[in-house]
């Protein structure tokens, strides 16, 4: 028992930590399913229907729904993955070639440590976030670690060594490199209005949510948020910036050499990426958990009342990821010059422009409520 | 010499030049989609309308009394673009079959190669008899060569009969009952 009672500060994180992952993963599982039935439906198709549980999907009525919106296709997609030959081609750089796809996946998994998903109001009447790890600085650590994911997609790239994935990895980096920035600077005015000196929050994502209970940052920031959300499509190799994929041009991009668990691993990291940029983009501009602009929450501060708070905040996170599906389906590639020129030449000045426009704002509104 | 008028293209404005307007009226457009009627079918369950001119698998076909109606003329096998049809010529037993005596033959074997046929449609357009007919059945499939030949019995299986009243053999049957050459 004194064993236990020891251990418990070391074993909840743990805990805590194997769950998230768990729903998380899941969720990535269930998002590739959604972009298939989505994109299915959009092109007027049906989408996978035909996978069934053994026991599961033969209970009367609800064993034939499940089958026909293929919830039990997701299983059968990671099975294969896992139980297909693992083949590495001759040429590859081989350890490079094994270490690509967990970096890919990697830097998701670890930005989810400082990703807040709801509210619960502690003993002392406080708010507090719902979050792994509740540190001051966890905007930065998202932006440091996520952009490491690109490197996974270049290490893979360059370690094919083969013309297609060489292209796909080239591709990638100079996406990242030119949207990375436009994605920073687009998110200094929201930090400067929402961790104004004298707030207790500093670069935390919870301070950016509890300064939107009133107005959401998408409302009196449209041009961040735009600014952001263009980034994070770029950065999550999303269309109508899959330079890194490109297959129409380049086969299968940077995964063209490829295959079973190791695709699979891209697959997910991908995914991963999507939803980690729909929670933050969720988080920054969208109000979090916040009910509606303007309006309090209507759930209490008990445990429903939390609970609620994080269903409605996953609530919005399933939208934002419909939303990258839907627009995956509805526009085509931009061009690799079209895409550069878009970043360095339209969103970084944008960006820029934005962030003094913002700068004035605040030096103006300072002087005249001193 | 033909005059060539060259369109001045309008040069976009600001709004189309964000790709903003334009962005989300092909997300509405992509939005509305998701509700229509889906137009793929469930294949192997659902199966797609096929209209009456199809030309699918080449079957032969009975009359309404179930007789058989080709008599070995080899027109089609001689018409047959790809060589796909064999015909071995017989002869009608008439003490077996008495009332078909009168048209005297009827092919022995009648073999169409599967592997060959292109769905021309020419056997069809060349039977004097109307006894070939390109039918419904559109997707079939064997584990051998053998198995993609259709013999007689596999033909007539497909073709079934047709509902078809007016039969020259019977006529000339009857006109030669009635003691004239030519009805």
């Amino acid at each position: 028992m004194e064993l236990l009672d020891a251990s418990l500060p070391y074993l909840l994180p743990i805990v805590y930590a194997v769950a998230m992952i768990s729903v998380f993963m899941g969720l990535c599982a269930y998002s590739v399913l959604a972009e298939r039935k989505v994109s299915s439906w959009i092109q007027g198709r049906v989408g996978p229907n035909r996978t069934r549980m053994p026991l599961l999907g033969h209970i009367p009525i609800l064993g034939n729904l499940l089958t026909g919106f293929g919830l039990f296709q997701p299983v059968a997609d990671g099975l294969k993955f896992l139980f297909k030959e693992e083949i590495v081609p001759g040429h590859v750089n081989k350890g490079y070639y094994t270490l690509a796809p967990i970096i890919a996946l990697a830097p998701a998994l670890i930005t989810m440590v400082v990703l807040p998903f709801g509210r619960y109001v502690d003993a002392d009447g406080i708010t507090q976030p719902l979050v792994l790890a509740n540190v001051d600085l966890g905007m930065l650590i998202i932006l440091a670690i996520s952009s490491l994911g690109v490197y996974g997609i270049v290490l893979a790239g360059w370690a094919s060594n083969s013309k297609y994935p060489f292209l796909g990895g080239i591709r990638a980096s100079a996406q990242m490199i030119s949207y990375e920035l436009a994605m920073g600077l687009a998110l200094l005015p929201v930090f400067m209005w929402a961790a104004a000196p004298g707030s207790d929050y500093g670069m935390s994502l919870f301070g950016v949510v509890q300064s939107q209970q009133s107005a959401w940052l998408i409302l009196w920031q449209p041009l961040s948020a735009l600014i952001f959300l263009v980034a994070l499509f770029a950065e999550t190799n999303r269309l109508p910036f899959d330079m890194a994929e490109s297959e129409t041009d380049l086969v299968g991009g940077f995964h063209t050499e490829y295959g079973c668990f190791k695709f699979g691993l891209f697959f997910v990291a991908e995914y991963a990426h999507v939803i980690m940029g729909s929670a933050l983009f969720v988080l920054l501009f969208a109000g979090g958990w916040n009910f509606l602009p303007w309006l309090a929450d209507p759930w209490g501060d008990g445990l429903i009342g939390s609970l609620l708070s994080v269903a409605w905040f996953m609530a919005k996170v399933f939208f934002m990821i419909f939303f990258f599906i839907w627009v995956r389906w509805t526009l085509p590639r931009f061009r690799y010059d079209q895409v550069m020129a878009l970043g360095w030449k339209i969103l970084l000045p944008l960006a820029v422009g934005n962030l003094v426009l913002n700068t004035i704002i605040i030096a103006l509104y300072d002087t005249i409520t001193r | 010499m033909a005059k060539t008028k060259v369109l001045e293209r309008k040069p976009l404005s600001f709004a189309e030049k964000t790709f903003l307007p334009q962005i989300g009226a092909g997300l509405i457009t992509t939005f509305g989609n998701m509700f229509k009627k889906n137009v793929t079918l469930q294949y192997p369950e659902e199966r797609p309308v096929i209209p009456d001119n199809y030309r699918g698998v080449p079957t032969l076909v009975k009359d309404p009394n179930g007789r058989e109606k080709c008599v070995s003329c080899q027109l089609c096998e001689f018409v047959c673009p790809p060589k796909a049809i064999r015909i071995t010529p017989g002869e009608i037993d008439p003490l077996a079959e008495p009332d078909r005596a009168h048209v005297e033959k009827a092919p022995k074997e009648f073999d169409i190669n599967m592997l060959r046929c292109i769905y021309c449609g020419l056997c069809e357009e060349v039977c004097p008899e109307e006894a070939i007919y390109l039918q419904d059945v559109f997707s079939l499939s064997g584990y051998s060569r053998e198995e993609m030949i259709n013999n007689k019995d596999k033909l007539y299986e497909l073709g079934g009969t047709v509902p078809d009243k007016h039969s020259k053999w019977d006529k000339k049957k009857t006109a030669e009952q009635a003691g004239s050459a030519h009805h």
